[in-house]
């Protein structure tokens, strides 16, 4: 008897918190299209969610390329088949790998960031602050967040994806004298509009989820530092669940389509 | 002072009632602060102090009971009119509450920046954030971040962002809370000299015996979530009541 009413309880929980969370999705889309517009914040949030993210997604990119080029080789040189290289790594890394590990590694460094900020903003009373001074909170610190992550996570992953392809083209000239222009020209042939598309929407989608996470962890933040703790590994956690949700249903709606 | 006067009040809550679960922290509790007033409301840690200031400017929702401001009643407004209501009201937070993230300037320009045309505020807003903080004595931390601001000047600076709206109504949680003696003896005698600059109402929520002592002309001790004791500070320190005299000893 005990056992089901925690079951219950939780599923209670977890529906209650479904449903905040839709609520507070429906705010930001009824508040982002809504003057004022904070526009000097959404590029200051651009600027740091970008700029501080950049070297972060340079380097795991680098390295993402020069080890999935250094693990395939041996398999595709067995089979006779190194010259798929190229196209093989551009196109997962493009369709699939590329955006999902910049997304996993910016739900770290973005979505933790705000979910803390945010969380340590709501204790010590500046959200209050902010709304007993008559200005709108949600628009000037949820809004243009989730908007900045929406429209950054895109670009970082494209840079990703550059890098990746740079380190894997880097690999190939060394260990199999393939020229960069080659590499490239194999790259290019092979990457087609029904892989850039749907990788491309489905970047936006991971960018709004790590901000509207984020944000809805921070912004309900209670329970003091220790709540703040919580919010920030809550929205590493719940983000990273949430962009595998987001790619399957991206692959499927892809196979579909593409 | 004036509490005795026959204006109607600029402030006055009416049968106030607030739980959180099983916990009735509110229990129909009342007030009315009058123009130019000093009213302390006293009460032991977790009485319900916070809550009720809280309810007062609409960041916790009561469960029933009026609270009238200026003659709007707050818990029939609309967001946009409660937002305009509340350049009116000037809050300071118990932990000051600055943000962060922004310098002193920043954080007085950040109410500014929606309500300065509304409210014809004379002069530009460097103007009024360089007068806001000569008024509290920081006109030279004006490009310092909070971090770098000792305790009782975080809470000059938070009183300056209270009054750079130049509202009429000011409400101050616990003032004193968390300063030494000297700098908190400061801090009242700023909030005094802000009240004849600025010519405001206080709600003044407090435990600090001393800070109500100096401060009021009226006092109220909240007990069990009502009006337990009114009155002023003589006349509740001659009290004979015991959960009274309790107070005032401890």
């Amino acid at each position: 008897m005990g056992k089901t009413k925690t079951i219950l309880d939780n599923s209670k929980d977890f529906f209650a918190e479904v449903g905040d969370m839709s609520y507070f999705t429906a705010r930001f889309f009824r508040e982002v299209f809504k003057p004022p517009f904070e526009f000097k914040e959404l590029m200051r949030q651009c600027f740091n969610m970008g700029n501080r993210s950049l070297l972060l997604v340079v380097v795991t990119g680098f390295i993402l390329g020069l080890v999935f080029t250094l693990q395939s080789r041996p398999t595709l040189m067995e089979f006779g088949a190194e010259s798929w290289m190229p196209s093989m790594v551009g196109i997962s890394i493009v369709r699939e790998i590329g955006p999902v590990i910049i997304a996993l590694i910016c739900a770290g460094r973005i979505g933790s960031g705000i979910g803390a900020e945010l969380g340590s903003m709501r204790v010590t009373e500046q959200i209050d602050a902010m709304e007993v001074s008559g200005t709108n909170p949600f628009k000037y610190l949820v809004v243009t967040r989730i908007a900045a992550t929406t429209l950054m996570l895109p670009l970082l992953i494209v840079t990703g994806d550059t890098v990746a392809l740079l380190g894997s083209a880097l690999i190939e000239n060394l260990k199999g004298d393939v020229s960069y222009l080659l590499y490239f020209n194999q790259v290019f042939d092979a990457i087609t509009y029904a892989d850039i598309v749907p990788a491309t929407i489905k970047s936006f989608f991971f960018g709004f989820a790590i901000g509207l996470v984020g944000c809805y962890k921070g912004y309900y933040c209670s329970k003091g530092t220790v709540g703040v703790g919580e919010a920030s590994n809550a929205a590493v956690v719940y983000t990273s669940m949430l962009l595998f949700i987001i790619d399957f249903i991206a692959v499927f709606i892809t196979d579909i389509f593409f | 002072m004036e509490s005795n006067n026959k204006t109607a009040p600029v402030l006055e809550l009416k049968d106030l009632q607030k739980s959180f679960g099983e916990n009735h922290v509110l229990n129909g509790f009342n007030l009315k602060l009058y123009k130019g007033e000093n009213l302390v409301v006293m009460g032991k840690s977790g009485s319900g102090k916070s809550v009720m200031i809280k309810c007062l400017v609409g960041l916790i929702e009561a469960d029933s009971g009026s609270i009238r401001i200026k003659d709007h009643d707050i818990t029939k407004l609309g967001q946009n009119e409660l937002d305009i209501l509340r350049t009116e009201i000037g809050f300071l937070f118990q932990g000051s509450a600055l943000y962060d993230s922004m310098t002193v300037r920043e954080n007085l320009e950040f109410p500014l920046r929606r309500h300065k045309k509304m409210l014809e505020l004379k002069g530009n807003t460097e103007s009024l954030v360089v007068e806001a903080l000569t008024n509290v004595g920081l006109a030279d931390a004006i490009d310092l971040m909070p971090a770098e601001l000792s305790g009782g000047m975080q809470r000059r600076v938070a009183l300056a962002r209270a009054l750079i709206l130049k509202p009429k109504i000011i409400l101050y949680d616990e003032p004193t809370t968390g300063l030494d003696p000297i700098t908190a003896k400061e801090i009242i005698q700023l909030m005094r000299t802000i009240q004849d600059t600025y010519n405001t109402s206080s709600l003044i929520i407090t435990h600090d015996v001393d800070c109500a002592r100096v401060i009021s002309n009226r006092m109220i001790l909240l007990v069990d979530g009502i009006n337990y004791a009114e009155g002023t500070y003589q006349e509740l320190i001659a009290s004979q009541d015991p959960k009274v005299q309790a107070f005032f000893k401890n």
